[in-house]
């Protein structure tokens, strides 16, 4: 535990003394308050044009109508993040030879693979902390249910905890950062729309489809539904990526 | 200390080591030489454990590295031919981490770090940043973090490659400094380091060992004849045939305005070489015995022109 907490330690530091984090973290807060914007605004001229009516007044839901596109919105601007943030992670000490200090360290490629995504995993929480700034205003101002607000962080937090694993794996593929940042980007991006897809697979493929894809499970979330198969495809995905980088770390070594 | 036995390393089908065996006695400062592409770094990236062989065995202080691996690790101190150093971070917190991973207990992580910063003298750059400082001190901050641990062994792979003649200078005091507690395994393009620093050699070429041993016994044993250089303030035809009139003497010859008069091995003429240069009053300037020196060893080593 001690040496994870080395690695982990270390990375934050690198992400933080380094301007990797902070323009991630500002880039990210820009764009999800430039999509926050518009869905409030339109949510608060219908209101305004059904006050009138009851009947529909009623039917206003700020859940539905501002966080539900809102978490969407979110999930799409980390997917362009998340690669930008795991590219580094081994790519760069593969290229510097700093691997070479980690590796004949007593201390397991396992220790150094969880300490790297815990690191990444700390950063991704500080984003999605940083955009409850905006909810506060939702709060004051409305009236939403904190439930599948909590729900819809829950959703991004494993969506973005599956990118990363993900993005750890394409790292620990090549020295290259922008190789592997490409190669995260456009894997993120086919599991995340795998489900488009899906109508014209039928059968079988449409229900392999569907469930292989990110978006799939993601929307049970932010409608606030917490359904254990969707958990469990995250964390598989999650260990899937880690298992791979492992695997690709003692390959490469053995080879 | 360190001994490695029929060790072999494939990438797939390069053979990078081949059958290499050789022994390195504890508190002793070895040299690992061989041209570019001789398999050093392979050798050394096996011992420290960051790739396995491929068939063969070594220990470490009686434990062996593929299966003690960890155990290995914590009496090693490694610095690789590329400094693995993150220039993000200051010369006081890589080596903090460098505590933490080499696992040093917390209460004694303080002295270690302060411990080899001392002895790489590094007190001067401490709290800069590693990407600001010169090359000579990242070789230092390379080494203190091979040393942090206070490790049995180092192995140091190319340790004053890229530094000017007077980092050089200072990295071999510091290396020689080390010896006695430590076992030092180093690599070398450099063969004057190898004098300066090494109590011993091992020599290989294309994976394969060619020579292993202690400096002395390696020149004596490849010493054909034996002789002296003399220098004299006489010189001409007649000196010559004088000392090729001793009997035993095998030649004479004059090179650089010395006297080469060399024997057969084991005999030694040096009484009757120094009455006759006071009989004959010759003006002896200089007299010294002729050796092979580890420039010779190693071309000839390298090129197969003698094999041990």
């Amino acid at each position: 535990m001690k040496n994870i907490w080395a690695i982990c330690k270390k990375e934050i530091k690198t992400y933080f003394m380094s301007p990797i984090a902070y323009v991630i973290i500002t880039v990210f807060l820009v764009l999800v308050g430039f999509f926050f914007y518009p869905l409030i605004w339109w949510f608060n001229s219908q209101s305004l044009q059904l006050a009138k009516n009851p009947y529909y007044y009623q039917q206003l839901n700020i859940n539905q109508m501002v966080y539900s596109p809102f978490f969407h919105n979110m999930s799409i601007i980390l997917l362009f993040m998340i690669p930008l943030l795991t590219m580094r992670l081994f790519s760069e000490e593969k290229k510097r030879q700093t691997d070479e200090l980690l590796f004949t360290s007593p201390i397991s490629v396992n220790q150094i693979i969880i300490g790297k995504y815990l690191a990444s995993l700390f950063v991704l929480v500080v984003m999605l902390l940083l955009t409850g700034l905006l909810s506060i205003f939702t709060f004051v101002f409305g009236n939403p249910e904190l439930a599948p607000v909590l729900n819809g962080y829950l959703g991004l937090f494993l969506m973005g905890a599956a990118f990363i694993a993900i993005g750890i794996f394409f790292s620990s593929l090549t020295e290259n950062q922008i190789v592997s940042a490409i190669l995260t980007f456009g894997a993120l991006l086919l599991f995340l729309i795998l489900n488009w897809t899906s109508p014209s697979a039928g059968g079988m493929w449409k229900d392999v489809l569907d469930y292989l894809s990110f978006f799939q499970h993601f929307n049970d979330l932010t409608r606030g539904i917490l359904d254990t198969t969707d958990l469990v495809y995250y964390l598989s995905f999650i260990f899937l990526g880690l298992f791979l980088t492992h695997s690709i770390i003692q390959s490469r070594r053995w080879r | 200390m360190i001994e490695v036995e029929h060790l072999t390393k494939k990438y797939g089908e390069l053979v990078a080591v081949k059958d290499l065996s050789f022994k390195v006695d504890e508190g002793k400062i070895w040299g690992l030489l061989g041209p570019n592409a001789a398999g050093k770094t392979t050798t050394m990236r096996i011992l420290t454990g960051y790739i396995p062989a491929t068939d063969g065995k070594a220990t470490v202080a009686s434990l062996d590295i593929f299966e003690q691996s960890n155990r290995v690790k914590k009496i090693i101190g490694y610095l690789p031919e590329v400094l693995p150093l993150y220039p993000e971070m200051t010369v006081l917190s890589f080596l903090n981490f460098v505590s933490e991973i080499k696992q040093i207990p917390s209460s004694q992580k303080k002295e270690a770090v302060d411990k080899a910063i001392g002895i790489s003298g590094l007190e001067s750059v401490r709290g800069r940043l590693i990407r600001n400082i010169s090359r000579g001190f990242k070789q230092r901050v390379g080494i203190a973090q091979a040393l942090i641990h206070d490790p049995q062994v180092l192995i140091f792979d190319e340790p004053t490659q890229g530094l000017d003649p007077a980092q050089i200078i200072e990295t071999r005091k510091l290396i020689k400094s080390l010896k006695g507690e430590r076992t030092i395994l180093i690599s070398t393009h450099i063969l004057a380091e190898v004098t300066q620093v090494c109590d011993g050699v091992v020599i290989i070429n294309e994976g394969t060992l060619m020579a292993s041993g202690s400096l002395e016994d390696l020149t004596a044993s490849f010493k054909e004849k034996e002789g002296v250089a003399v220098k004299l303030r006489k010189e001409g035809k007649e000196v010559l045939s004088l000392f090729g009139k001793i009997p035993g003497v095998a030649r004479v010859s004059l090179e650089d305005d010395e006297l080469k008069i060399e024997w057969a091995k084991g005999k030694d003429f040096r009484d009757e070489i120094t009455r006759l240069i006071v009989e004959k009053d010759l003006g002896l300037i200089e007299m010294r015995p002729l050796g092979i020196g580890i420039e010779d060893l190693y071309i000839r080593i390298i090129s197969g022109d003698i094999e041990q």
